[in-house]
């Protein structure tokens, strides 16, 4: 770095720093937010693209920008601009002030949440000490935008839907509830930085390891939570024909299904190495010497992080292209009979772990 | 002072909500008031530093009892306007309940004003002060047996619920699984064993075909 | 704080039929149907094990409190619970056959009746407004379950609903009151609660007022005038098993709720409630014994007979002195033996597809069974008061009480109302003797059923012949 641009970038930080507190958290809750919706849109993408493969085809390839050699990399875009100029059609007898409320709450809901992630060691929100908490509670928000969608729309499919929805995201949030205690119980803290500064130390000494029933009694009812495949009985266009958003379109389908949804889903891959895999660590951490050659790969950074998410999202895809859809009682006895006693016996698992000092209740750290 | 406008703000929805709960004429939207009030409530609670309160009120009543609370709610489909026939002949009665809190809220904040000490503010908290962590110390130290037998209570609750609710009723058309999968050949086909005879008539047409043929 | 700080020891039965219900309720979701049985089997195993623990692990010779001062251990807790398993090991002995019949015999209802019992544990020991009210909570919970039990009764379901709802009125009007009462003196404990009245400033308006809505709530789960509303119809409703539980077992936990919180807790404001407990006494005998004069199912003359007997215990309690209390323990222990034994007779008569609730159904017993004629005249002459029997020294001993404290025309209107209360006893007995047998055909029920119950209806008569070991024992647990 020459010796002008380092001036000009203290300069940029002074007036950072300058600017009144508002303003600067307000920035910073917008760059978050825009780079969540751009994450989503290039999800969709992403979806179609991975599906497409996994199926022998080629995936949206028609719409190109300019100058970038990925084919079909202007389609979310054109979607979005297609979306935001479609007609809102209201159906008759619909309630109308709830028909419009429910994709506001969806979306609120999906993007608050986003608050309390912590991206890297430095870059967090709102560090609050119940993180892990309001993370469930605003998860538990979410379910409103469906019930009131269905509800709302006065159609008999959407309420089907969205009747569904509601009793499949809150047999799951027990399960995924359980979970979440079991990585409080080994980080000691409710709080997701100190949950993620409680795994350091590489690959090995991340909570997967000790916690791994919890790590995919949490995926698989992130999976439910998200209501996506093979979950999506809350859409089930084969019977319901879509669902709780059977009558959305235009723009308030855009941000009552699709925003929330995708950026759910985010939410769900970014939690998951944050509570699992070590959220911002370097799975090379104390196997690469720091100041070897190699020693950024082992350097805590919001790549790692991202690597991890877009791992986890790529799994979601997968998903959904391989399993069919469960039946809805099928979905109700996997939550109740098999992933909440899963976790139950876990955590008494974990007691007997912290009882003897191993894994993450080593005399060091976690809890005494 | 963005402190205080943000409580006036929320205890303003507060408010709102609550009276929208009781003035609503649709059950789902007075339940919907209901989520409003509890989120607010909570929203008040956080500004007091009590986190776990607030997010444990979100999380259980706003995120699974009002949920389960609107899914009856909506299958029921209830009539107001015949539940509220006898509103009239019970509003004398209520008007006086009504006027005796009244009195009492008056009451209270005048003694407030005598300059008692009463509903003082708390000191301070310190800055590392954690709701969750305290809550938790008293609950399992102090409190241990209470809530022990608390959750006994919601054991009972529990095992109630499925007593009373869950019998095998003839012709109920209930899935097992297992016995499904358990399910082996000779269980559903029979294969009988038949003589193969010849009968009469079957012999003459043979005998005629063959008469014909050649 | 470590573990060793809870004084663990003294609630070592508490703990133990606690996770005897929950093995019971895992075990039996395990058994085939030809395993039913094993968890009656086991509740009795459970009810053995505890009184053992009670006797001879955690008993305790002076008070002693664990939990942080929440729960408190004495002899009168001990004997009580001792009385608790007894009583509910006899009802589950008498039942088993009851709900073989009706397919009723399912696990659940073991582990509701231990945690019922462990409820009342809980209430026997508590030593704070909380924990009382969570007792009462647990064991209520797990009785309107049990009331409801038998799915296929209407009647059973209008009992368990008037029973819930009536009941939650009730723990709500008990917690409004131990709210005031927090409010007022800023503690949950009963032995601050009882230093801080000592103290004086007992005439405070807001202590009054929570002690109202206290004694309502106590009142109501004694079930006494004019908060007695649902016995009568739940005892009713329920399948006789449970009626035969709902009437003998938590009455022991009644008078300790009465004795814990009032005598002890609130004992500086004995003159406050003196008062309200004597309205409550003189209501409840004299509407009982006549009410139930009117009744022609046995059940519900049972009911009323049974509010009778609440107003002589709180009676007992309203004397305010050791002597009253002690008559009051006694009087309780005693109905718990009368009331077992005589639901019990209702079970024996009873035999699938047939209810024996109707007094005609006792009719000429005495052709079909001498000897159970003969055990249902003693349940009948002791719960009249009729001496040699138990019953006799029970009432004897609270009217005592009362003459002591110079309440001579209270003692009056018990002795007048226990005449009163005679006449429908006998009638019984002269259905039995004298009448003709409706139902000519023979008692089905099993020879431990039998032999139980006959041990029951001796004791009646021993316990009336010779007091003197129930009395030390009282005198024991109430120094």
């Amino acid at each position: 770095m020459s010796p002008e641009s380092t001036s000009l970038f203290s300069q940029l930080m002074a007036i950072w720093l300058a600017t009144p507190e508002i303003v600067r958290i307000t920035v910073l809750v917008v760059a978050v937010m825009l780079t969540v919706v751009i994450v989503v849109a290039l999800l969709t993408l992403a979806e179609r693209k991975v599906i497409g493969f996994m199926q022998l085809r080629i995936g949206p390839n028609r719409v190109n920008i300019p100058f970038i050699p990925i084919r079909g990399l202007g389609q979310p875009f054109a979607d979005v601009i297609k979306l935001l100029m479609k007609e809102i059609i209201l159906p008759a007898r619909a309630s109308r002030a709830l028909f419009l409320t429910a994709p506001i709450i969806s979306v609120t809901a999906a993007f608050a949440t986003w608050a309390v992630i912590p991206f890297s060691p430095e870059f967090v929100l709102a560090d609050i000490n119940a993180g892990l908490l309001y993370v469930l509670a605003l998860t538990s928000m979410g379910v409103y935008g469906i019930i009131i969608a269905g509800w709302a729309t006065n159609s008999k499919y959407a309420f089907l839907g969205a009747m569904r929805a509601a009793a499949q995201m809150v047999s799951y949030e027990i399960a995924m509830g359980f979970a979440l205690v079991g990585v409080l119980m080994a980080a000691g803290s409710l709080n997701l930085g100190e949950i993620v500064r409680a795994q350091s130390g590489g690959a090995l000494a991340w909570n997967w390891f000790w916690l791994l029933p919890l790590v995919f009694v949490y995926f698989i009812s992130g999976v439910a939570e998200t209501n996506r495949a093979p979950f999506d009985v809350a859409e089930g266009e084969s019977e319901i024909v879509a669902g709780f958003h059977v009558e959305y379109s235009g723009a308030s389908f855009a941000t009552l299904f699709a925003l929330p949804e995708y950026a759910n889903m985010i939410l769900i891959s970014a939690l998951a190495p944050i509570l699992f895999f070590g959220g911002w660590l370097s799975p090379f951490d104390g196997y690469l010497a720091a100041d070897g050659a190699l020693g950024l790969l082992a350097a805590p950074s919001f790549f790692w992080l991202a690597f991890k998410i877009s791992i986890f999202l790529f799994i979601y895809l997968w998903l959904r292209a391989t399993f069919p859809r469960y039946r809805y009682d099928q979905i109700m006895r996997l939550g109740w009979k098999v992933l909440i006693p899963v976790t139950l016996v876990w955590l008494v698992a974990e007691g007997v772990m912290a009882w003897f000092q191993v894994g993450p209740w080593a005399v060091t750290g976690g809890m005494q | 002072m963005v402190v205080e406008i943000l409580f006036y703000a929320f205890a303003a929805v507060l408010v709102g909500a609550a009276v929208g709960l009781i003035t609503s004429r649709n059950p789902v939207h007075s339940a919907l008031f209901l989520v409003l009030a509890f989120f607010t409530s909570a929203a008040i609670w956080l500004m007091l530093d009590a986190e776990f309160l607030a997010l444990l009120l979100v999380v259980v009543y706003v995120g699974a009892v009002m949920v389960l609370f609107l899914f009856v709610v909506m299958m029921l489909d209830i009539n107001v306007e015949e539940l509220r026939r006898g509103f009239t002949r019970y509003a004398p009665l209520g008007a006086v309940v009504a006027f005796i809190m009244v009195v009492e809220i008056i009451n209270v904040v005048w003694v407030r004003k005598l300059g008692l000490e009463l509903a003082q503010a708390a000191p301070p908290l310190p800055v590392d002060y954690s709701n969750t962590e305290a809550l938790g110390r008293v609950l399992y130290t102090d409190y241990v047996y209470p809530f022990e037998i608390a959750a006994v209570i919601l054991l009972v609750a529990i095992i109630a619920a499925i007593v009373l609710t869950m019998r095998h009723r003839p012709g109920l058309k209930i899935q097992n699984v297992a016995s499904q999968v358990a399910v082996r050949r000779q269980d559903r086909v029979r294969v009988v064993p038949m003589e193969s005879v010849r009968r009469p008539a079957q012999d003459e047409r043979a005998a005629g075909e063959e008469g014909e043929t050649p | 704080m470590t573990l060793a700080d809870l004084n663990l020891q003294p609630t070592y039965a508490e703990i133990f039929v606690l996770g005897a219900a929950c093995f019971i309720l895992l075990l039996d979701l395990f058994l085939s149907e030809r395993w039913r049985g094993l968890a009656a089997t086991l509740s009795l195993a459970t009810l053995v094990g505890a009184a053992l623990i009670t006797a001879f692990v955690s008993g305790v010779d002076v008070r002693v409190t664990a939990f942080n001062g929440m729960y408190v251990a004495d002899p009168m807790g001990d004997l009580l619970k001792l009385f608790a398993y007894a009583a509910v090991g006899v009802s589950l002995l008498y039942s088993r056959e009851y709900l073989a019949q009706r397919q009723l015999l399912r696990g659940e209802y073991y582990v509701l009746v231990l945690l019922a019992l462990l409820g009342i544990m809980v209430i026997v020991s508590a030593n704070s407004l909380l924990t009382i009210f969570l007792g009462i909570e647990l064991m209520s919970l797990s009785l309107y379950a049990l009331v409801a039990f038998n799915r296929e009764s209407g009647v059973a379901a209008e009992a368990a609903m008037k029973y819930f709802v009536l009941g939650a009125i009730a723990s709500g009007t008990l917690l409004y009151g131990i709210s005031i009462v927090y409010g007022v003196t800023g503690t949950f404990s009963l032995d601050e609660l009882a230093y801080v009245l000592r103290q004086g400033d007992v005439d405070n308006i807001g202590l009054l007022f929570g002690l109202a809505f206290i004694v309502v709530g106590v009142a109501f789960k004694f079930g006494a005038v004019p908060f007695h509303m649902w016995i009568p119809d739940v005892y009713h409703g329920a399948p006789t098993t449970v009626t035969l539980f709902l009437g003998s077992v938590p009455k022991i936990a009644s008078f300790a709720l009465a004795f814990r919180v009032l005598a002890y807790g609130l004992g500086g404001a004995q003159e406050a409630w003196t008062d309200m407990l004597t309205v409550l006494a003189v209501l409840s005998i004299v509407l009982g014994n006549v009410v139930a004069i009117a009744q022609t199912n046995i059940k519900r003359m049972l009911a009323y007979s049974t509010i009778s007997h609440v107003g002589f215990i709180l009676l007992g309690i309203l004397a305010g002195t050791n002597e009253g209390y002690r008559a009051a323990l006694y009087y309780t222990l005693v109905y718990v033996v009368m009331a077992v034994g005589s639901f019990g007779m209702i079970l024996l008569l009873s035999r699938k597809g047939f209810e024996a609730e109707e007094l005609d159904d006792f009719k000429g017993l005495n052709a079909r069974s001498p000897w159970f004629a003969a055990v249902m005249l003693m349940f009948m002459f002791s719960t009249a008061g009729v001496p040699p029997f138990v019953g006799f020294f029970a009432k004897l001993y609270v009217i005592m009480a009362v003459i002591d404290q110079g309440m001579l025309w209270l003692a009056v209107v018990a002795v007048l109302f226990s005449v009163v209360g005679a006449f429908y006893y006998i009638r019984v007995v002269k259905l039995m003797y004298f009448d003709e047998p409706q139902d000519t055909s023979p008692l089905m029920a099993g020879a431990s059923m039998r032999l139980v119950l006959s041990l029951n209806g001796l004791a009646v008569l021993v316990l009336g012949l010779m007091p003197g070991g129930l009395v030390d024992a009282v005198a024991r647990a109430l120094p």
